[in-house]
């Protein structure tokens, strides 16, 4: 008995290909539509200004803080509930004389007596160039990672991976813009995970494809690719069902600082899972891999043949 | 066949062994406790122990221990009102020469720190405090160093009466005359006098010329500037009393202050922000200081200092010259090899110091450190500003010959003496400007919250994987349960080692490492059941399955590798954290789930005729 017999696919994954296209296509095409019109909803980390987290022995009364805090004169504050009600969460923008010293006469107007839990100011300058460094960092990722995978594999398995890297970072993005979700500089460190995370995947899979291509007779692509994909399959259920359980633990037990961290990871690794199913392998369909493609070039065949 | 060698198992052991002693330090708790260390150039000795020991007993306060160790006293408590109380008796006994700060100390046992065993050390999100990200003005600190050779320059041609006029132009400074021979005259002495300047010559036939700071001496400007904020700054962090603050260097123009525990930021930024300076004196050598002191009665024209050790001086009121004209410090030898510290004065300093020493040869001359604090405090309910100025003398020395901008303090005890006088002048003079430009605070109750919350997570996440492995691949997954337990540990004993902070990101890390690492765990143990179904040997099943998986785990944990690196050296503070986590869980749960389990599963199944895995 071979082992080809005993694998026969069972999900006709290539087959269906074009449905996944289609939801690709609207998923990106919504992301990108809302990033290009409502934008992400950026924390101070990148905008600059200043946040102060409160915390009240009873229920906050902000319309009390509201009221105290508009008589301070201040441009754009936002009060609100966080977490609780007996915390309160204060933003400001960049005001006009913006400095650290901002804080410690907010905190006074407010009077005593309150727990002061978080304290952050992000000059205007910092915040922009967090925003670059941010941007770099990303794109100094892909580049590293392109780097490798086309030296590891083939330059099209390189392009697949990166195609399925950008679906999952605009997707993951989209979420952020449509729900307006603060993002901030730990969800910019999720992403950046995702990135992490969602390559993991794909190269699972591209290894099989290589090492099926190589161990086959047929010549025919989409199937070797589809058989790749139901080996590989338990696999990447496990792994992603075994990565959201912590991240689950993560979303509702962290605590509210790491909550846009966790569900950034969250929305990343099930596009991620999906990713690597459908859009890397048809990425690298769609670039016209071939059986001669994965087979050792003439020069390294020589080489083998010259071998005793 | 799946047999590892003794020696491959021993190492295996002798790994676990290694980490689980090194992870063990953060079972410990900690105690409440005082650090106490010296200033500057005081230093605790052994000596002060008995004095800290006997006025704390004195005050019957209750305490666990008094250790002295690496130049720092370190005493616990069990509970925490006898710990402020003490920290007010201490501060009355040692006086300012020392930092007394609150602190938390693991209580781990000897043998365990002897072998350098210590627990993670928590980021500020976790143990609560302030950071700072505070940047030096380098525009003022240009342009105070054109203003300082503007009227270098003035004084040094002025002598002899060379130049025309002086102007600033742009960044240069442009000097005329009124013959060619004055002004190839005072090429020569600036050459010789200010080799800071570079001359770019104009037109043979103008009769003027440009100056240009050398870069050298602009960078070095800069340098010093910020140099000379950060130690002002560390000597302000130590008033403050704060256990192992952090004051570095960000880049060329920033500073990173981290101050663990500190909840007053009002305060800190007041202290961080405060303006300090020195004088120069003439020591009133008419006057006997011991009449004065029991007498009370201060002579006209005179006024009483005293010496950080508390040692009384009697001083003249008029001042020769303060901060405000020292442009520059430094540390030397003098003629006859002794220590000493050079000073340059701006022109106006430089002409009251000439004229003053002209005439009080053989006088004594002291240096006066002047700070200015400002401290908010309530009173009957409203906030005010209290402002408080102390004044000590760090020395008086004899005025051996005249001189003017440019002259030594000479009569120090050393070298390190002279080094810290220099960079105590140079950081109470013209510090360059500073500006918060980053602040992050997190109180002590936010702080507890994260590190509860982090460690629930951890441990319900890890649980999950735990149920959900075992569940699935029966005695293989109570197998990979192990490693990723084992993986933990190594985790944590690895950051305890490096030292590395552990913030709530950094959980964070730890906790997608617990969900990620099982996956080399699931490539393999798949791998396994896939070879199961084409061939009835087992042993070669088991082998084949981690032969085959494991190229594919390395390609994509490299992969992720790069992710979590480029992360790193992005690396400010949140994120840097998690990368650090990321990295160090990639890389030992490769160790773990290929090579651990590898070893256990030998030893369980390795070469014995078996019927079926529980797989």
């Amino acid at each position: 008995m071979s082992l080809r017999s005993l694998n026969i696919p069972v999900i006709d994954f290539v087959g269906k290909r074009k449905f996944a296209m289609i939801f690709s296509a609207v998923l990106l095409v919504l992301s990108i539509t809302s990033i290009g019109f409502q934008g992400l909803k950026f924390g101070i980390d990148f905008t600059g200004g200043t946040l102060i987290e409160l915390g009240y022995e009873n229920t906050a009364d902000l319309e009390d803080i509201r009221s105290k805090l508009s008589e301070g004169d201040f441009k754009g504050t936002n009060v609100q509930y966080f977490g609780s009600d007996t915390e309160v969460l204060i933003q400001l923008e960049p005001q006009e004389v913006s400095s650290a010293k901002l804080s410690s006469s907010i905190i006074r107007m407010l009077g005593d007596g309150i727990d002061i839990r978080r304290v952050e100011f992000v000059g205007p300058k910092v915040g922009e160039e967090l925003t670059n460094d941010g941007g770099l960092a990303m794109l100094y990722a892909l580049i590293g990672i392109l780097i490798y995978v086309a030296f590891r594999f083939e330059y099209r398995f390189a392009l697949g991976s990166i195609a399925a890297l950008v679906h999952d970072v605009i997707i993951t993005l989209g979420v952020f813009s449509i729900l307006q979700i603060e993002f901030d500089l730990t969800v910019l460190a999720a992403i950046l995970a995702v990135i992490g995370y969602s390559l993991n995947d794909t190269i699972v899979v591209f290894d099989r494809i290589r090492e099926n291509f190589l161990s086959t007779r047929q010549v025919e692509v989409e199937p070797i690719i589809n058989e790749a994909l139901n080996q590989t399959l338990s696999r990447t259920l496990m792994t992603s069902l075994t990565t959201l359980l912590v991240l689950l633990a993560l979303f509702y037990l962290g605590g509210e600082v790491i909550h846009s961290f966790a569900g950034a990871l969250l929305i990343g690794v099930i596009v991620g899972t999906y990713s690597s199913i459908y859009v890397a392998s048809s990425m690298i369909l769609a670039l016209g891999i071939s059986k001669e493609d994965m087979l050792p070039s003439e020069k390294e065949k020589k080489e083998i043949d010259a071998r005793p | 066949m799946n047999h590892y060698a003794g020696w491959k198992n021993a190492l295996i052991v002798f790994f676990l062994f290694i980490s689980s002693l090194y992870a063990l330090p953060n079972l410990y708790g900690s105690d409440l406790a005082i650090q106490i260390s010296g200033t500057g150039e005081y230093e605790v000795f052994e000596k002060d122990l008995n004095s800290i020991d006997e006025a704390l007993k004195t005050n019957n306060i209750n305490f666990k221990s008094v250790d002295f160790d690496n130049k720092n006293v370190l005493i616990r408590f069990s509970d925490s009102q006898s710990q402020l109380t003490s920290k007010t008796i201490l501060k009355d006994l040692l006086g300012r020469n020392y930092v007394v700060a609150l602190n938390l100390a693991p209580s781990i046992p000897q043998w365990l720190s002897s072998i350098g065993g210590k627990a993670m050390s928590l980021g500020l999100d976790l143990r609560g405090g302030v950071h700072f990200l505070l940047e030096v003005d380098m525009n003022a600190v240009t342009a105070m160093a054109l203003d300082r050779y503007y009227n270098e320059l003035r004084a040094a041609l002025r002598k002899d009466k060379l130049y025309k006029k002086i102007r600033k132009e742009d960044n240069n400074l442009v000097v005329s005359f009124k013959t060619e021979q004055l002004k190839n005259e005072a090429k020569k002495l600036i050459k010789k006098d200010l080799p800071e300047l570079i001359i770019l010559d104009g037109s043979e036939t103008s009769l003027e010329f440009k100056l240009q700071i050398s870069p050298f001496a602009t960078a070095d400007a800069k340098v010093n500037a910020l140099q000379q904020n950060i130690s002002t700054l560390r000597n302000r962090v130590n008033e403050l009393g704060v256990a192992e603050p952090i004051i570095q260097q960000q880049g060329t123009e920033r500073i990173v202050v981290q101050l663990p525990g500190v909840q007053d930021t009002a305060r800190a930024k007041e202290i961080l922000g405060s303006v300090a300076t020195v004088e120069f004196r003439l020591v009133d050598e008419k006057n006997d200081v011991q009449t004065a002191v029991r007498s009370g009665k201060i002579p006209a024209g005179s006024k009483l200092y005293k010496f950080k050790t508390g040692l009384p001086l009697l001083l003249k009121t008029s001042v020769i010259a303060t901060g405000e004209n020292i442009v520059d410090a430094s540390s030397s030898v003098d003629q006859d090899n002794q220590p000493s510290v050079s000073i340059v004065l701006d022109s106006a300093g430089g002409r009251t110091m000439l004229e003053t020493t002209k005439e009080f040869i053989g006088y004594r001359m002291a240096v006066v450190f002047i700070e200015n604090q400002v401290e908010t405090v309530i009173e009957n309910g409203n906030t005010v500003k209290k402002r408080s100025k102390t004044e000590d003398i760090i020395n008086a020395a004899t005025i051996q010959g005249t001189f003017s901008n440019r002259f030594q303090i000479t009569g120090l005890d050393s070298s390190r003496e002279a080094r810290n006088l220099a960079l105590l002048l140079r950081a109470g003079s013209l510090s360059a400007p500073i500006e918060i430009i980053e602040e992050r605070t997190i109180g002590p109750s936010l702080g507890a919250d994260n590190i509860q919350k982090g460690l629930i997570s951890v441990l319900v996440g890890f649980a999950l994987v735990l149920v959900f492995m075992a569940w699935r691949y029966r005695v293989f997954g109570l197998i990979a349960n192990l490693a990723l337990t084992i993986n933990l540990v190594t985790i944590v004993s690895i950051l305890s080692m490096i030292q590395a902070t552990l913030t709530l990101p950094g959980i964070a890390g730890i906790v997608l490492t617990v969900g990620m690492a099982v996956d080399a765990n699931v490539l393999i143990f798949e791998r396994i059941k896939e070879e199961l179904k084409s061939s009835k040997n087992i042993q070669k099943a088991i082998s084949a399955g981690y032969e085959k998986a494991l190229l594919t785990i390395a390609d994509a944990n490299i992969t992720t590798l790069i992710a979590s690196i480029v992360l790193f050296s992005f690396g400010t503070g949140a994120i840097k954290g998690f990368a650090v986590t990321l990295t160090i869980g990639i890389i030992t749960s490769m160790f773990t789930a290929i090579i651990v389990s590898r070893a256990v599963i030998n030893i369980i199944y390795g070469g014995k005729k078996i019927e079926e895995l529980a797989i």
